[in-house]
C-alpha cells in the first residue's frame, strides 16, 4: 500500500465508482472529493456505493469552479485526510472522476517504488512556457482575481483593465518562485506533508485565493521550495487545445491510448464505454516497466489546435471563409498565368505542356466559355465551362480549381479580353506567378480582317484594360511572381525569358530548353501599329516596332523552330 | 434585429394554431435528450431508413409536422414512443416553408435542448460519426461553448438516369446516389445575417447554369442547442439572434462542421418535382421545381467523370467540404 489515490469528482459519478473501484481492487486506499454542488441526495447514494470498504475516504466537501481556489481547497483537505488515515501511503496520486488508468496499477506501484524520493509534478517559470492563454501569463501572480472567469466575465475583464490601468502589482511572497504546470500530480508523503505543515501556510493560502487558476500553480510552486527530487511532468496524459480546455478521448482512441503507455488519462468521454471496459478490466500481465511515451498522442492534438487556428491554405468553405488580407494562403498551390504568349506563340499550349509538365489551360476567364486544358468540358471538382456560373462569383471559381488540383501545377492564359474580376487576387497572391508579354493582344487584330474603325476602337480597349492590369501588377501591394515585358522586348530574345519562367516553375529538372515555341508571321506588324497611332490611337504597351524595311523581323527568313545550344 | 426575432417566434405562435396535435410523446422528452424537428409532406417511402438513421446517430425524440400527407405518414409513427406528430393541411408558404410551425414547436419544447431540423432526405454527417454517437459532439460542443453546429447540403446523385434505380422503403438511399460534386461551390457573406451563403454543386450546375443567382442555398445551420428566444429566418439557412450564424471563422482557423447528405435525387424525384412545381409552395414560387422539370425532360443524369463517389466522413474532410476543428 504504497500509493494513495485522490479523485476529485463532481459529474459522471457512475464512472467515477467504477474508477475508484479499480484502485481499490488494487489495495491503494482511495479519498474522494464530491463538489459541494452535487445535490446530497446523489452524493448520499454515491457514498452508499462504497459503504462496507474501508480503505475508502469521503473528505470534507468544496464548491469547486473552473480557475477558482475551490480546487486547491479541496486537494488540501482531501490530502490532508489521506496523509492521516493511511500512513503507509508513501505517494499520493491526485486525479479527477473523469481520469482513467491506462495501465494495471501494479505496474504503477512498481514504477513508483523505483522511484521513492521523487515528485511528479509538471512546474515551469511562467517566463519558459507559451502555455496560457488569453494573454494573463505572469499577470495570474501579481493582479487579483476575485470574479469568476465563467460566470462573471465582464467584471473579470474590467477588473483586470482596472488593475493594469492604475499599475496595481500584488507582492509576491518573499521566497516563492511562481511555477505553473498541470494540476494532476503524484507527490510524496515527505513532500506533501512538508506543504500542508509549512507554518506559512496560511500566508501563502491567502495568497493563492486570488491567484487566477490557482490549482495549476499553487502546489507546483511550492513543491518547489520543499521538494527534493521533481521530476517536471505529470503521470497523467492531459492534452489542451488553444482554448486551455482539455480535450475529451473517446472509443476510437482505444489503441492510440493504449500504445501511449502512459498510466493515467483524462478527460475520457464519461459514455466512452468501450475505453471504460478495455482499460479496467485489463489484466495485470507482465508487469512491464516502460516509460511513459505520449509523442503519438502529442501529435494528433497538436495537429487539431493547427487546424482550429491556422487552417488549411487556400481553402474556402463553410466553417473557415476569411476575410481578405488575413488569408493564410489565397489559393492553396502554386499556380502560372501567361499574357500574350499564345497571341505570339502559335502552339504555346502544347510547347508549354511539354516543356513544365504541368496542365496548360487556355483562357480559363474567357467571355464564352472556360478552356479548360484539352478544351473539357469539366474539371477535377466538377467545375463547368459554364462562363455565367464562372463569372457569378469569379473569385470561387479560380480558388476552387487551384484547390481541386492540389498536386498538380496549373497553367493558364489570361489577356484583356477575359474578364478582368481576378486582378487583384492574383496579384497579391505570393502563390501566382504571373509573366505578361504587354501589347501581344494586338497580334490577333493585326491578323484579323475586321475594318480598320473597329480594330481601332478594340485596340484601344485592350489597351485600357492590359495597363489596368499592370497597374495592379506594379502596386505595392503585389506579392505574385510577376515579369512584365514589352512586346518588342521579347521578341527580340525570346529563349532567355521563357528560359527562367520554366525553371521558376521547376518540376523537372533544369536543362535547358531544347526546342522554342513557333513564333507568328510578324511581317508587317510595324506597319499596322503605325497605322493605328496615324488614326489617332496610339498603342504604346508593345514597346517600339520601327515601321518598313526597318522591322527586325522582315529581315529575317520565315522562322521555324530553331535550336539553342 | 431584435424586433425581427420577436416578429418570427409571434408569427410562429400565431401559426402554431394551425397545428393539430396527432400523437403526442412529448412527456418522454428528458433533460439533456437530443431532438430532431422535421415536416414531412407524402415522404412515408422514406421514413423507416430515415428513422433507423437517425436512432442510430442516437436522436431521442422526433417531433414531426405532418403537412398534409396522404400517403399513410401516421402508420409508420403510430405508437412509437420517441415520436410526436401534428398535423396541418395549411399552406406550407405561408407558414414560410415550414419554418414557423417549426419554430412554434421547438419554443415550446426544445428550449435547453440540442436540436437538429432535418428534411426526410437529408443525413447528418459530422466528424466521427462512425465511431462517436451525436452526444459525443454536443457534449464537446457544449464544453467549448458553442451554440450552433453548421452543415452544408452536399446534393447527392445517382450514375446514371434517376428513373433507373427504383427507391425501396426502407433502403438506404446512399445506395443509390452516392456521387456527388466535390469542389465547385462558391461562397459569399450576407451581410444582413451574417452567415454564409453557399451554391453551388449539381443543383447549381446541370438546373441553373444561365442563371446562377437563383441557385439553391446549400448552406445549413441545422443542430443548435435551442433556446425559446431564437428564430430560423429562411429555412434553416440563418438564424437570429445573428450571433448562431457565426458558424466560420475568418482570421484563419476552421471551426469544426458536417454535413447534410441531400438525397433529393432518386426515382422518386420526377414526380416530386412536377407535384411541386404545380403546388407553388417552395420558395420563389417553386421556381426552382419548375427548373428541375424542364431539365428533368432531357437528359436527367448529373453523374460525369470528375463526379466523386461517397466513402465517409473522412473522404469529405480531406476534400474540404467539412472540417474536424480542433475535435479529436
Amino acid at each position: 500500500m504504497s500509493v494513495g489515490v485522490i479523485m476529485l469528482v463532481h459529474s459522471a459519478l457512475h464512472r467515477a465508482t467504477q474508477v475508484a473501484n479499480h484502485w481499490l481492487d488494487a489495495g491503494c486506499p482511495v479519498v474522494i472529493h464530491v463538489d459541494a454542488n452535487v445535490d446530497r441526495k446523489t452524493f448520499r447514494s454515491f457514498q452508499a456505493g462504497f459503504a462496507d470498504n474501508p480503505n475508502v475516504r469521503f473528505s470534507k466537501r468544496h464548491k469547486c469552479e473552473w480557475g477558482m481556489w475551490g480546487l486547491v481547497a479541496a486537494s488540501q483537505s482531501a490530502s490532508e485526510q489521506m496523509l492521516k488515515e493511511f500512513p503507509d501511503v508513501r505517494h499520493v496520486y491526485l486525479s479527477s472522476g473523469s481520469c482513467l488508468p491506462l495501465r494495471p496499477v501494479s505496474e504503477l506501484i512498481a514504477y513508483l517504488d523505483a522511484r521513492p524520493q521523487v515528485d511528479f509534478i509538471e512546474s515551469a517559470t511562467t517566463a519558459d512556457v507559451p502555455w496560457t492563454v488569453g494573454g494573463l501569463d505572469s499577470e495570474r501572480f501579481t493582479l487579483r482575481f476575485p470574479f469568476s472567469w465563467k460566470r462573471q466575465r465582464f467584471l473579470f475583464d474590467r477588473y483586470v483593465d482596472l488593475q493594469r490601468r492604475v499599475k496595481f502589482k500584488r507582492r509576491i511572497p518573499s521566497g516563492l518562485v511562481p511555477h505553473m504546470g498541470s494540476q494532476w500530480w503524484c507527490l510524496t508523503r515527505q513532500t506533501l506533508s512538508a506543504i500542508l505543515e509549512d507554518p506559512d501556510r496560511d500566508h501563502y493560502d491567502r495568497y493563492f485565493k486570488r491567484v487566477w487558476i490557482p490549482d495549476e500553480s499553487y502546489f507546483q510552486s511550492l513543491a518547489r521550495l520543499h521538494s527534493t527530487d521533481i521530476e517536471s511532468r505529470s503521470l497523467t496524459l492531459s492534452k489542451f487545445d488553444h482554448q486551455g480546455k482539455p480535450h475529451n478521448f473517446y472509443d476510437d482512441h482505444l489503441q492510440l491510448l493504449r500504445r501511449s503507455d502512459c498510466f493515467v488519462a483524462r478527460k475520457i468521454w464519461p459514455n466512452a464505454n468501450r475505453l471504460y471496459d478495455a482499460f479496467l478490466n485489463a489484466a495485470p500481465d507482465n508487469n512491464r516497466q516502460v516509460e511513459p511515451n505520449p509523442a503519438k498522442i502529442d501529435r494528433i492534438f497538436a495537429k487539431a489546435v493547427e487546424r482550429r487556428t491556422i487552417g488549411r491554405a487556400g481553402l474556402y468553405m463553410q466553417s473557415r471563409f476569411l476575410d481578405q488580407h488575413w488569408e493564410n494562403g489565397v489559393t492553396s498551390s502554386r499556380y502560372s498565368v501567361f499574357q500574350g504568349f499564345t497571341e505570339l506563340f502559335e502552339d504555346f499550349e502544347s510547347w508549354l505542356g511539354k516543356a513544365s509538365g504541368c496542365r496548360v489551360h487556355g483562357h480559363l476567364f474567357a467571355p464564352d466559355r472556360v478552356e479548360f486544358a484539352g478544351r473539357e468540358s469539366v474539371l477535377n471538382g466538377v467545375l463547368t465551362d459554364n462562363a455565367k456560373l464562372r463569372d457569378y462569383n469569379s473569385q470561387a471559381f479560380l480558388t476552387n480549381l487551384i484547390w481541386n488540383t492540389r498536386g498538380e501545377r496549373q497553367c493558364f492564359q489570361y489577356g484583356p479580353r477575359d474578364s478582368q474580376a481576378n486582378n487583384w487576387l492574383m496579384a497579391k497572391d505570393p502563390n501566382a506567378q504571373i509573366s505578361v508579354i504587354s501589347g501581344a493582344w494586338a497580334v490577333p487584330l493585326f491578323k484579323s480582317n475586321h475594318s480598320f474603325s473597329k480594330l481601332r476602337k478594340q485596340a484601344a480597349r485592350l489597351q485600357k484594360i492590359e495597363s489596368d492590369f499592370l497597374d495592379v501588377l506594379r502596386s505595392p501591394w503585389a506579392k505574385a511572381r510577376v515579369r512584365i515585358w514589352t512586346m518588342a522586348e521579347f521578341v527580340e530574345a525570346p529563349m532567355e525569358p521563357l528560359q527562367s519562367i520554366i525553371d521558376e516553375i521547376g518540376k523537372q529538372a533544369p536543362h535547358r530548353l531544347a526546342e522554342a515555341p513557333r513564333m507568328t508571321d510578324l511581317t508587317g506588324f510595324g506597319q499596322f501599329l503605325q497605322n493605328l497611332k496615324n488614326q489617332g490611337m496610339h498603342p504604346y504597351l508593345m514597346g517600339d516596332f520601327p515601321v518598313g524595311s526597318a522591322d527586325p523581323v522582315e529581315n529575317t527568313p520565315p522562322r521555324r523552330p530553331y535550336l539553342v545550344q | 434585429m431584435r424586433l425581427r426575432r420577436k416578429q418570427r417566434l409571434i408569427r410562429a405562435v400565431r401559426k402554431s394554431q394551425q397545428l393539430r396535435i396527432k400523437q403526442d410523446h412529448t412527456g418522454n422528452i428528458r433533460e439533456g435528450d437530443i431532438l430532431l424537428v422535421s415536416t414531412v409532406r407524402n415522404e412515408a417511402i422514406r421514413m423507416p431508413y430515415f428513422m433507423q438513421y437517425y436512432r442510430n446517430l442516437g436522436i431521442n425524440h422526433f417531433l414531426f409536422v405532418d403537412n398534409g400527407s396522404s400517403d399513410g405518414f401516421m402508420d409508420h409513427v403510430a405508437g412509437q414512443s420517441d415520436v410526436s406528430v401534428w398535423y396541418t393541411d395549411s399552406s406550407y408558404k405561408s407558414a414560410r416553408f415550414g419554418i414557423d410551425w417549426m419554430n412554434a414547436l421547438k419554443r415550446r419544447y426544445a428550449h435547453g435542448h440540442w436540436t437538429l431540423v432535418v428534411d426526410p432526405d437529408e443525413f447528418f454527417i459530422y466528424p466521427f460519426c462512425d465511431s462517436r454517437p451525436i452526444n459525443a459532439l454536443t457534449d464537446w460542443l457544449d464544453n467549448s461553448s458553442i451554440r450552433s453546429f453548421s452543415a452544408m447540403l452536399l446534393d447527392m446523385y445517382p450514375k446514371g438516369r434517376l428513373d433507373e434505380f427504383p427507391y425501396q422503403e426502407g433502403q438506404n438511399p446512399l445506395e443509390i446516389a452516392n456521387w456527388f460534386d466535390a469542389g465547385n461551390y462558391m461562397i459569399s457573406k450576407n451581410p444582413e445575417y451574417g452567415n454564409l451563403w453557399i451554391q453551388g454543386g449539381p443543383r447549381a450546375r446541370a438546373f441553373f447554369p444561365e442563371e446562377p443567382k437563383l441557385a439553391p442555398a446549400l448552406n445549413k445551420t441545422p443542430l443548435v442547442k435551442w433556446d425559446k428566444h431564437y428564430a430560423y429566418v429562411s429555412s434553416t439557412h440563418a438564424l437570429l439572434p445573428r450571433g448562431l450564424n457565426r458558424v466560420y471563422e475568418e482570421w484563419g482557423g476552421e471551426k469544426a462542421s458536417g454535413i447534410l447528405l441531400h438525397t433529393k435525387f432518386l426515382d422518386t424525384f420526377a414526380h416530386k418535382a412536377g407535384e411541386e412545381s404545380l403546388r407553388k409552395q417552395h420558395y420563389r414560387g417553386s421556381i426552382e421545381y419548375a427548373a428541375y422539370l424542364q431539365t428533368l425532360k432531357d437528359n436527367p443524369n448529373l453523374w460525369c467523370k470528375w463526379s466523386e463517389k461517397y466513402i465517409n466522413w473522412r473522404q469529405l474532410e480531406i476534400l474540404g467540404l467539412m472540417s474536424k476543428g480542433n475535435w479529436a
